[in-house]
C-alpha cells in the first residue's frame, strides 16, 4: 500500500488527540505498538472478521475466472452460443430456444458448461461472465479508489496545511462538487467520454475503455474522503509535534509528508476501505445505465441491466449479479467499520461518517 | 436573517455558474471527437453533423461557446435530434411521474426514520438498536438495483400484490397512482430508513446530555414533554440539511434508476433511454436542469437552517 508507514511513526501514543490510547493488553501494550494493539483489536471482532473472509473469497472467485472458463465452461466471457445445443444427461436441449429464452441454470449437468444458465439471447455463459465481470467490478472499485485516496490525500493536506488561498480554492471546489448530484455528473461525463473517448497529450482512451469509467468515479469521488482529510489535517496542524518539525526547521513537505501523512493513516485506511465499497456500487449504477463499462464487456452492473430484461422468467439472471455486489460491499463496509473500530477506538461516529456527512469530531479536548 | 438570505443567494448563483461550466467542459471542451459529431448521435448524417456544428458554433470562442449552450438550454431550443423533440418539453412531461416517486419516497423514509430513531434512542442498546444498526449497514449496501428486481419477482410477478412498474397520473386515477408506486416507493425509502433512525438517535443521545434537559426535568416537565419537546425537536434540525442533500440526490439520481426499474416514465426514464441510445442533447439538458434544482434545494434548507438555528445566521458556523 502507497501510504503504509512505518509502524513506529505512526500514532504515536498520546497524538493525536491527546488521548492515550486505550490499550486492554495490559503490559504488553507499550512494547508492541499501536498497530499490534490495533490488530488484536479487529481480530477480537468476530463479524468483521468473517466478512473479511467473504471478501477474501470474493477475491479469489473472480481470480479464478481464466480457469472455470478454459477447464470447466470452456468457453469466453463474451462468446455468444446462440446456436449450439448442449448435452444435459441424456437428453440434447437449446442453449437458446427459438423463442429467444435462455437456458437455465444447468449447474454441472452440462458437465460445468451454463453453470449458471444463459445470459441473453446472446447464449453466453452467465457464470463465466459472472467471474469476469467481478473482476472488472472489483478492479474499477480498487483502481479508483486508490486514485481517489491518493488525489484526496494530496488535496486535503495541502488545503488543511497551507490554509488560506489554497484552502479557500480547494475546499470551495469539493464543496460545490459534494453538492452536485453525482450519478447525474457521472452519467454526462461517462457518455459523453463514452461516445468520443479522450485524448490529452500522450493519454489516450477509447470510448469503451475501463479507464472512462475509472475516470469518471475517481473525479467525483474525490470530495467524499477529502473533505473528511482536510479537517483532520486542520486539527493536526495545530498539534505541538508538528510546532516542534517547524521548529526544527522541517519544511513544508517534510512536514507534510513526514509528520501529518503518518497520522493520517488510520483514517486513510478506513477510508480506503468504504471508498472501493461506494465505488463499486457506482460502477453498478453508471454500467446498469450504460454509463460506464460498455458491451460486450461485462460487469455486475452490466449483467443486471441485461438480466432485467428477463426478469419474469429468469430472475435469477438479474437477482445473481445483483447479489455479488451486495456481499462484495457489505463485507467492505462491515471491514471498514471494523478497522475504524480498531484503529480508533476514540470515534463515536461510525455510519454517519461513511455518508461523509458528520466530519469527525473535534478530538482535540 | 435578511443578511444571511442574501449572502446565500449570492453564493447559489456562484455554484450555478461553476456547474453550467462543468457542464459545458463535459459536453463541448473535452477534448476528444468533434463535438458536432458527439451531439448528433451514432447514425447521423453528415448533413445533420454540419448543421449541429453551425448551430452551436462549435468554429467560436469558447466563452461565445457557452454562451450558446446557456442559450439553447434555457430558451427550450435544446433539442434531441432523432426523433426531433425539444428536450424540455419531453423533461416537463416527466416531472410529474419524478416528483411522485421522490416526494412519496421522502416522505416515508423520514416517517419511519424518525419514528424509529425516537424509539430507540428513548432505549438505547436495546434490541431496536442492534435491528436499526442492521438496517443501515445494509442500507448503505443494497443496491437498488438488487432491492427492486426482488421485489418486482417476488410481489408483484409471483404475489401480484402489487401491479408491475408503470405510472398512472394523479390526476387520471388517485388510487391506481398510488398502487402502483408503493413498491418504487419503498425500494427508494428502505434503504435510508436505517440511516436516518441512526443519524436522529444519535442526535437525540447527545442533546439528552444538554443542560436545558436537565433545566426541564428539574422544572417538573413530564418524561414525554420532555423528550419531543425539548429533546427531539433539537435533535431535527441537523436532520434537515442531511435530508435536503438526500432529496436533491433521490430526484436527480435514484430516481433515474428506479424509473428505469420500474418503467417509470419520468425524467430519470428519460435519461437513462437517452444514455441506451448515447443521445447527448437529452442528458446535458437533464444534467443541468436536475443540478440546478439540487443546488435550489440546497439554498433553500440552509436559509431553513438558519431560521431555525440563530447560531449559523449569525455566528460562525456560517462558512
Amino acid at each position: 500500500m502507497a501510504f503504509d508507514p512505518r509502524p513506529e511513526a505512526a500514532v504515536p501514543a498520546g497524538a493525536p488527540g491527546g488521548a492515550l490510547p486505550t490499550a486492554p493488553e495490559g503490559v504488553s501494550a507499550s512494547d508492541r505498538g499501536p498497530w499490534y494493539l490495533a490488530y488484536k483489536r479487529f481480530v477480537r471482532n468476530r463479524v468483521a472478521v468473517a466478512f473479511l473472509g467473504l471478501f477474501i473469497l470474493i477475491i479469489v472467485f473472480v481470480l479464478a475466472a481464466p480457469v472455470w472458463a478454459t477447464h470447466v465452461a470452456h468457453t469466453g466471457p463474451n462468446e455468444t452460443h446462440t446456436l449450439e445445443k448442449l448435452h444435459v444427461g441424456g437428453e440434447i436441449r437449446e442453449v437458446v430456444t427459438p423463442e429467444g429464452k435462455p437456458i437455465g441454470p444447468q449447474l454441472f449437468g452440462a458437465g460445468g458448461k451454463f453453470f449458471l444458465g444463459a445470459d441473453s439471447r446472446l447464449g453466453r455463459d452467465e457464470m463465466v461472465r459472472l467471474m469476469y465481470g467481478g473482476r472488472t467490478s472489483l478492479f474499477i472499485g480498487i483502481v479508483s479508489g486508490l486514485i481517489t485516496t491518493i488525489a484526496a490525500v494530496i488535496l486535503g493536506l495541502l488545503a488543511g496545511y497551507y490554509k488560506g488561498w489554497v484552502d479557500a480554492i480547494i475546499a470551495r471546489t469539493l464543496d460545490v462538487l459534494w453538492s452536485l448530484p453525482v450519478l447525474l455528473f457521472g452519467i454526462a461525463l461517462g457518455v459523453s467520454l463514452a461516445v468520443g473517448g479522450l485524448k490529452i497529450g500522450p493519454l489516450e482512451l477509447s470510448g469503451g475503455s475501463i479507464w472512462v469509467p475509472i475516470l469518471v468515479i475517481s473525479i467525483f469521488t474525490v470530495p467524499y474522503v477529502a473533505r473528511p482529510i482536510r479537517g483532520e489535517v486542520l486539527a493536526l496542524g495545530q498539534k505541538e509535534f508538528v510546532e516542534a518539525a517547524i521548529a526544527q526547521g522541517a519544511g513544508s513537505g517534510r512536514v507534510m509528508f513526514g509528520e501529518i501523512l503518518p497520522n493520517l493513516a488510520s483514517t486513510i485506511i478506513v477510508f480506503f476501505a468504504l471508498n472501493i465499497a461506494n465505488n463499486m456500487l457506482f460502477e453498478a449504477a453508471l454500467s446498469f445505465l450504460g454509463a460506464g463499462v460498455q458491451p460486450p464487456n461485462s460487469s455486475w452492473g452490466t449483467m443486471i441491466s441485461i438480466g432485467e430484461e428477463l426478469l419474469t422468467t429468469q430472475p435469477l439472471l438479474a437477482i445473481i449479479p445483483g447479489v455479488m455486489i451486495l456481499l462484495t460491499v457489505l463485507s467492505l463496509n462491515i471491514v471498514g467499520d471494523g478497522l475504524r473500530d480498531a484503529l480508533d477506538p476514540r470515534a463515536k461516529v461510525r455510519l454517519e461518517a461513511h455518508a461523509g456527512m458528520v466530519e469527525k469530531e473535534g478530538t482535540a479536548v | 436573517m435578511a443578511r444571511f438570505i442574501v449572502r446565500r443567494l449570492v453564493g447559489m448563483v456562484f455554484v450555478l455558474f461553476v456547474v453550467s461550466l462543468i457542464v459545458f467542459l463535459i459536453f463541448n471542451v473535452i477534448p476528444n471527437s468533434p463535438p458536432a459529431q458527439r451531439l448528433a448521435g451514432k447514425n447521423a448524417t453528415p448533413v445533420l453533423v454540419k448543421s449541429i456544428e453551425e448551430e452551436w458554433g462549435f468554429d467560436d470562442s469558447l466563452p461565445q461557446q457557452y454562451l450558446t449552450m446557456m442559450k439553447k438550454v434555457f430558451t427550450g431550443e435544446l433539442i434531441q435530434y432523432s426523433p426531433r423533440v425539444p428536450v424540455d418539453e419531453r423533461i416537463v412531461e416527466g416531472i410529474p411521474a419524478t416528483l411522485s416517486l421522490s416526494i412519496g419516497a421522502a416522505i416515508i423514509w423520514l416517517f419511519f426514520g424518525l419514528v424509529l430513531g425516537y424509539y430507540s434512542a428513548l432505549r438505547a442498546g436495546g434490541k431496536l438498536d442492534k435491528f436499526l444498526t442492521g438496517l443501515s449497514i445494509a442500507g448503505i449496501s443494497i443496491p437498488v438495483f438488487l432491492l427492486a428486481p426482488v421485489l418486482i419477482y417476488f410481489l408483484a410477478e409471483k404475489l401480484k400484490i402489487f401491479p408491475n412498474g408503470f405510472y398512472v397520473p394523479l390526476t387520471e386515477d388517485p388510487w391506481e397512482w398510488f398502487t402502483h408506486l408503493v413498491l418504487p416507493w419503498f425500494t427508494v425509502a428502505i434503504l435510508s430508513i436505517g440511516f436516518y433512525s441512526r443519524v436522529l438517535r444519535s442526535n437525540m443521545l447527545d442533546v439528552m446530555n444538554e443542560d436545558y434537559v436537565r433545566t426541564a426535568r428539574a422544572k417538573g416537565l413530564s418524561e414525554r414533554q420532555v423528550m419531543l419537546r425539548h429533546v427531539l425537536r433539537n435533535s431535527l434540525i441537523p436532520i434537515i440539511t442531511l435530508f435536503g442533500l438526500d432529496f436533491g440526490a433521490t430526484v436527480a439520481g435514484t430516481a433515474i434508476i428506479t424509473e428505469t426499474l420500474f418503467n417509470i416514465e419520468g425524467v430519470g426514464l428519460y435519461a437513462a433511454e437517452s444514455i441506451a441510445k448515447l443521445e447527448l442533447p437529452p442528458i446535458m439538458g437533464v444534467t443541468l436542469y436536475g443540478a440546478f434544482f439540487v443546488v435550489f434545494i440546497n439554498a433553500l434548507v440552509d436559509i431553513a437552517y438558519a431560521y431555525l438555528d440563530p447560531r449559523v445566521r449569525l455566528g460562525t458556523s456560517a462558512q
